[in-house]
């Protein structure tokens, strides 16, 4: 009722954030892995098509494949080597995907294309995009949705409010926390470079206030660009989810089923536009990211990694588990997913890995609901999801579209909150799901 | 040569969240009975160790009745969930003071047989069981139900001096009725003026009436606990209040229209433990804001038409029994827009 007042939304929860524990770590380089693996699918849109054959030799930075559609991007050589195998490999989003695996050669030398070019901000819009096209960039938040495609709205839509995202409302992830903190400069000239293209001149960047430190960075690099302002969040998750974001930054409200472009936002997140930099000033792909390796490690850091290392690789370097691990998930525990083995590699969207010890994963047995409506009060989204729920539970997908099943953002906030411990947002993603197959047909 | 041995570790895989807030079904149970602690201790104090045993009578009634049940549907027993303690006291909460020890163990039993278990057991149930089990028992013995009333200790029955027999609102409808007999219309207004003074007892609770159901201030006590935890929300309560206290100024008062006395029928009767621990029973009420809205407002106007119109001086019990039915329809028919729309 009041959050018209407040720099907020509608909803949310507020989990222990768990952040205290590495958001003090600077980013450490990880040691070069003996091998990678660069699976050929780390985006959204069609897998991307290999240009490699088995035996050749590659520098970091040189395109292992070709991207597979306009929605799609290339994907690149993290490491200088030989490919070894081009396989499906194990994927951290689950199944397995064609992957290129590359083996070291020690040199990690990089492709010659890489260079600065000091003139960057003034290359014309269009070659702008072309080479965060080329670079490979997709939407490093974790939904990698291909940031060229972001880049080009219709031209019917007018985009007139650029928002970077550096909320990280996830608990543990504090990866875009430190990534603000030490490429500050990188970040606000990748998102001037983003507003460059699409024309705006305003951009806000959205910063939850349990950084300070970040969004006091923030403001004094941007003070120099009247046209950025920093704004500090309220803490509340899903407060980095777009939609909710744009409301409690701009009080635009983005329609059912619409784009933010519907409303004239456009939103990135602040390790895209780090990339975004290094595409358009160094002519650099997206080869390396920054990683949070938290829970219960012996050390939890912040890592800078090569795309492709696999995650034994992460956690060994952290000193290995402390108990034997029980869960170990990508992402946030809110939405991240479950990993059933360390050989899956970080791709473009791994911004965290997370290690739960077996206290921390069971929550009970679940049990009838007791229609307390704390799923409804919560709902981001402004659904009901004990309703839609119980009518997947009982076979009937269609009435559960009639209650918007396919406007949840999958945030998880009602199952989180469930105190009869129901699994209410996997139920709506099976309604999604199902909804999507049927109108394929 | 011994074969290296390598720890390989099952990983637990399952849909995210892989966190969960803290609040289970037995979390709140428990707290819903700590909420009704200070009212409880209110009972004794105003009637006496006779009202701790009946609650007591009523607890063990309501749990015994739901273990056997459980085993006799061969189901897991959820007897942990605290949801038949809570029902045994809310169902003693509704009786007078001096009903025979028999009544709490025959309405409890009914409330959980019947209220619950007959319906799947704790979330299926379409009716407060507590509620039902009252009805049960002012259906079966309305004698004992609307007569064995005592006084407070400090106190009398009606909370004023003259009349002792009946509790505040019994008395209010009877000089209400008298108004238009001629002789005896110029005891009734006395009566009503006098009623306005009694606002201290009835905020007290040192009035007659149900055990549970006099003390005003205790209840409040619990009722801010409970919202405090997040465990029931505003909008029953309020809207519920607001809609009896609107249409007794409008309907209920002794001159005609817009004379009534909304402060006296807020403080009486059950009103207060029936809407903030009844009507906001999570299972039996809507779980969309604006079926919360709609369900008080529709349980105000039935305690209204019954407070002034009906059989009975009180018409709490009844009225949320009767908009418990309709949470489905509430629930289902009155629904939300996604944000953005």
């Amino acid at each position: 009722m009041f959050d018209i007042l407040k720099r907020n939304f509608k909803g949310g929860v507020h989990p222990k954030e768990n952040k205290k524990y590495t958001e003090s770590k600077p980013i450490e380089e990880i040691p070069l892995p003996e091998e990678v693996i660069i699976p050929l699918q780390q985006h959204i849109g069609k897998p991307s098509k290999i240009i490699v054959n088995k035996g050749d030799k590659v520098n970091a930075g040189d395109p292992v494949s070709e991207a597979g559609g306009f929605v799609s991007v290339p994907c690149h050589a993290s490491i200088s080597g030989t490919v070894k195998a081009i396989q499906p490999h194990i994927h951290p989003l689950g199944g397995e995907v064609n992957s290129v695996i590359i083996e070291s050669d020690g040199e990690d030398k990089y492709s010659e294309k890489i260079e600065f070019n000091p003139d960057y901000m003034n290359l014309p819009a269009e070659e702008m995009k072309n080479m965060i096209y080329e670079a490979g960039i997709a939407g490093m938040g974790g939904a990698t949705f291909p940031t060229h495609v972001k880049l080009s709205p219709p031209p019917e839509k007018k985009i007139d409010t650029a928002i970077l995202n550096g909320s990280e409302c996830e608990p543990y992830l504090t990866s875009d926390h430190r990534l603000m903190l030490e490429k500050t400069e990188e970040i606000i000239e990748g998102f001037r470079i983003i507003m460059k293209i699409l024309g705006v001149n305003r951009g806000i960047v959205g910063i939850e206030n349990n950084k300070p430190d970040a969004i006091k960075k923030m403001e004094d690099v941007s003070s120099k660009f009247p046209e950025i302002g920093v704004v500090s969040l309220d803490v509340k998750y899903p407060q980095g989810a777009e939609k909710q974001l744009i409301y409690a930054l701009t009080r635009r409200k983005v329609p059912p089923g619409k784009l933010p472009m519907e409303v004239g936002c456009l939103v990135q997140n602040v390790g895209t536009a780090k990339a975004v930099y290094d595409a358009v000033a160094f002519k650099r792909p997206l080869i390396d990211r920054v990683v949070t390796v938290a829970g219960d490690i012996t050390h939890q850091k912040n890592l800078n990694v090569r795309i492709g290392t696999p995650l034994k690789n992460l956690t060994d370097y952290c000193g290995g588990f402390v108990n034997s691990p029980k869960k170990i998930i990508i992402g946030g525990p809110m939405m991240g997913i479950a990993q059933h083995s360390l050989n899956a590699p970080v791709i473009k969207g791994t911004s965290g890995i997370i290690i739960l010890r077996s206290e921390q994963i069971g929550f009970g047995k679940t049990t009838p609901c007791l229609n307390c409506g704390k799923c409804v009060e919560i709902c981001p989204m402004n659904l009901t999801p004990n309703i839609i729920a119980s009518l997947v539970e009982n076979g009937r997908i269609e009435d559960a579209g009639e209650y918007n099943a396919l406007d949840c953002i999958e945030c998880g906030c009602c199952s989180y909150i469930c105190p009869a411990r129901i699994n209410l947002v996997q139920n709506i993603k099976f309604a999604k799901f199902k909804i999507m197959q049927e109108a394929k047909k | 040569m011994e074969e290296q041995i390598t720890t390989k570790e099952i990983l637990s895989v399952s849909s995210a969240p892989h966190i969960r807030a803290k609040d289970t079904t037995q979390k709140i149970m428990f707290a819903v009975v700590i909420s009704l602690m200070p009212a409880l201790l209110g009972s004794v104090y105003f009637f006496g160790v006779r009202a701790l045993w009946l609650t007591l009578i009523s607890i063990i009634t309501a749990v015994i009745t739901e273990w056997t049940i459980l085993k006799l549907r061969k189901v897991e027993t959820t007897l942990s969930n605290g949801s038949a303690i809570v029902t045994g006291i809310l169902l003693a909460f509704n009786l007078p003071g001096g009903v025979p020890w028999w009544m709490p163990v025959a309405g409890s039993f009914f409330a959980i047989s019947i209220g619950k278990q007959a319906f799947g057991g704790l979330g299926f149930n379409p009716m407060n069981p507590a509620l039902l089990g009252r009805a049960f028992l002012l259906a079966s013995w309305p004698v004992h139900m609307t007569t064995d009333w005592t006084a407070p200790i400090y106190g009398t029955k009606s909370g004023i001096s003259a009349i002792t027999t009946a509790t505040p609102l019994a008395v209010l409808k009877e000089a209400i009725d008298n108004l238009s007999v001629e002789d005896k219309a110029q005891q009734a207004l006395q009566t009503i003026a006098e009623l306005k003074g009694s606002y201290g007892n009835l905020f007290l609770g040192n009035v007659g009436g149900c055990i549970g159901e006099t003390s005003v201030l205790l209840l409040l006590i619990g009722a801010i606990y409970l919202l405090y935890k997040g465990y029931i929300n505003y909008r029953i309560p309020l809207s519920y209040i607001a809609t009896v206290a609107i249409f007794t100024y409008i309907f209920g008062g002794p001159n005609g229209n817009f004379s009534g006395d909304p402060l006296f029928h807020i403080l009486s009767g059950g009103l207060i433990v029936g809407a903030f621990f009844m009507a906001t029973d999570m299972v039996t009420s809507p779980s969309t804001s604006k079926g919360q809205w709609i369900f008080g407002l529709g349980c105000g106007i039935f305690t209204v038409i019954i407070r002034r119109v009906g059989g009975y001086p009180e018409g709490v019990s009844y009225s949320i029994l009767l908009m418990n039915l309709t949470t489905p329809l509430l629930d289902r028919y009155l629904k939300v827009k996604p944000f953005g729309s």
